[in-house]
């Protein structure tokens, strides 16, 4: 059975903050894909960004989801497919284009590219390269969260990869240990590069790993936002109530490359077929028109707005300057 | 009462765990147990279990948690047992700790303790000194003090930088060496080296255990009318450049002994740097005395081989003085 018939439609209607969720969650997954589609579809391939462009195509549901449920004194540390967060919690697109141009408007000035981002005053932790590390770290956040006498919780994001490194397993298994207050959500897309997740572990699901560290976990439909922010809500009233950590796998398909270089023919075409059918941006729209939320003239609008955002951040990334080389050698140390 | 130098790092930690609440210990063993070492004995009881924390075996865990904390305001001072395995939390310290200022603007002010060094019979995974390794990673502080003093007065800045200390304390140095230390507060500032002894005709420049090689050989030079000048670098990271160049253009002949391995060991690093600021004032060859390039053995004579002695700087002074 494969992942994409695992998950269940989200069934029921929808009180008034699921609403509100919805309208909300549906701006900021259409942002975000706007903004990496021009990315990786158009600047890219322009030359106007260089270096490694990845993009959460298909996963959008995963970041905003959570984040919708996150507070803003929680800590969040995305993985580099989980832009939509960013967004949500005030970053705008024009500093993210700059970001991805090397410009000075960009989160790290320059300094570092792609989603390799953070800001501490929006309590966004950058991530590294390497895959999990900032699963350990995450598990630090909490620790000081927990130790400054806050009701905070820290949302440590990854993909299916990245549960094969040790750093993973050190950092979940040391949030168990100390019962910290940290939400472990995997966007399980179900590659990591071109490795499969059945060569990549030998589980069949993410979750089936919480039980060895004696943690609760659920896998989540990762592609229906509702959904994704519910289980965000079931995880953190456990992390908040002091019961420690809580695992989400949110299952999902990684609906291009690794990164924009790659053409992905390593995966199965009925792969690609089976999952553009559960795309969660116009699977939310059916959903709301379903309520009568919205309507299709709504959407419209709304996607034409977004693309008015997306050119006008575009044009003010192009204008922000490269970062001038005499300040190479300023903040290695204090 | 003298204080020995395990003593001084131990009074420091206190110290400054009662100034600052934002201090807090995570290791293996430092909490129950007081530390392999005993470095930490009684600060559970005192401080409780939030702010020493007991971990898995997980140096990684260890690491990049410190970082976590770290970064939302706290300071940790995070112990590896013994230094060789701060190679299972490389990733954290030379990736994510030390790149977060000059990527993100994000201080890490954490501290990595980490007991070094040969001489106890410790064989090749108890007594490795691998300061190198971070030493030539930017955005890293690396520190290796030789006296009670220092050890003291370097851990109190270590805690108090908003940057990632690495503090290298030598092992056999714990328990061996003692002196008095002044009453109350105070500290010594990280990058800059110490002359610890004045002589004219050679510097010996140098860091940790090997200080104390350096003066036994200096005083048994003495009646031979060989004059020696040590310069203790105590912290290794940033270098403090200017001092090394002036010692050497004080004596003109330069020594450089440590214990670390040869190869990339830090020798290399200096000769480079009096080649290009001092040649001119040189009156000999910079010379090496380290320890080979091999893995720390553990049967005594192999490890009295190994590692730098009296006797190997006596003999190399004596050449270079000649010369």
């Amino acid at each position: 059975m494969s992942a994409a018939e695992l998950i269940t439609p989200h069934p029921g209607g929808l009180a008034s903050e699921q609403a509100e969720v919805a309208h909300r969650g549906l701006y900021y997954m259409s942002l975000m894909r706007e903004v990496e589609d021009r990315i990786e579809r158009k600047l890219y391939r322009q030359g106007k960004i260089l270096g490694g462009v990845y993009v959460g195509r298909g996963q959008e549901a995963i970041s905003v989801g959570t984040s919708l449920a996150a507070t803003p004194e929680d800590v969040l540390l995305p993985s580099h497919r989980d832009m939509g967060l960013f967004f949500v919690r005030g970053v705008t697109p024009a500093r993210v284009f700059a970001q991805y141009m090397g410009r000075v408007g960009g989160l790290t000035r320059g300094r570092d590219g792609n989603m390799h981002m953070g800001d501490l005053k929006l309590n966004i932790i950058s991530i590294i390269s390497a895959m999990a590390a900032c699963v350990p770290v995450g598990t630090g956040v909490a620790m000081a969260l927990r130790y400054q006498g806050k009701n905070a919780v820290a949302f440590c994001f990854f993909g299916d990869g990245a549960t094969s490194r040790g750093d993973w397993h050190e950092g979940v298994n040391f949030a168990a240990v100390q019962k910290l207050p940290v939400v472990f959500v995997c966007n399980n897309n179900q590659y990591a590069y071109s490795t499969p997740v059945e060569k990549q572990m030998g589980c069949a699901n993410v979750a089936d790993r919480g039980p060895a560290y004696g943690i609760p976990a659920e896998i989540v439909d990762g592609n229906d936002l509702l959904a994704v922010h519910e289980a965000a809500q079931r995880a953190t009233a456990h992390a908040r109530s002091g019961r420690g950590p809580y695992l989400m796998e949110c299952k999902s398909f990684r609906m291009t490359g690794h990164s924009a270089h790659d053409a992905a023919d390593y995966v199965p075409k009925d792969l690609w077929d089976q999952w553009s059918k559960l795309d969660p941006i116009p699977r939310l729209e059916s959903k709301m028109i379903e309520q009568g939320l919205a309507t299709q003239g709504e959407f419209d609008e709304l996607h034409a707005r977004v693309r008015a955002e997306v050119d006008e951040a575009v044009a003010w990334a192009e204008n922000s300057p490269y970062p001038d080389p005499s300040t190479l050698l300023d903040d290695v140390y204090e | 009462m003298p204080t020995t130098y395990v003593e001084a790092i131990r009074e420091g930690l206190w110290e400054e765990m009662e100034r600052d609440p934002n201090v807090l210990l995570i290791g293996e063993d430092i909490g129950v147990y007081g530390g392999a070492f005993k470095v930490t004995a009684g600060f559970l009881e005192k401080f409780g279990e939030k702010r020493v924390v007991d971990t898995p075996i997980s140096e990684s865990a260890i690491v990049g948690a410190s970082i976590g904390a770290g970064l939302m305001g706290l300071r940790p001072v995070a112990e590896m047992q013994f230094s060789d395995f701060i190679s299972c939390g490389f990733d954290q310290i030379v990736n994510f700790a030390a790149k977060c200022r000059y990527r993100w603007n994000a201080p890490v002010p954490i501290v990595i303790r980490a007991p070094s060094g040969g001489g106890i019979h410790g064989g090749p995974f108890h007594s490795q000194n691998p300061e190198m390794w971070f030493v030539r990673t930017p955005g890293l502080k690396v520190v290796a003090p030789a006296t009670a003093y220092d050890a003291k007065g370097l851990i109190k800045s270590a805690i108090r930088d908003n940057d990632p200390v690495l503090f290298f304390e030598h092992k056999g140095l714990y328990r061996r060496i003692k002196e008095d230390l002044p009453a109350g507060d105070f500290t010594v500032p990280l990058g800059k080296a110490k002359l610890v002894r004045k002589g004219r005709h050679l510097s010996i420049i140098t860091y940790g255990a090997m200080v104390w090689v350096a003066l036994e050989a200096a005083e048994r030079l003495e009646p031979e009318g060989i004059d020696i000048e040590i310069l203790d670098l105590r912290t290794l990271a940033p270098l403090d450049r200017d001092a090394v160049c002036e010692t050497a253009r004080k004596t003109s002949k330069v020594l450089l002994l440590h214990e670390d391995t040869q190869t990339g060991g830090l020798a290399g690093e200096l000769t480079a740097t009096l080649t290009e600021r001092v040649w001119e004032y040189l009156d000999g060859p910079i010379l090496r005395i380290t320890a080979p390039d091999t893995p720390v053995p553990f049967s005594p004579p192999l490890e009295e081989a190994f590692l730098p002695n009296a006797e190997k700087v006596i003999e190399k002074a004596r050449w270079l003085h000649r010369y």
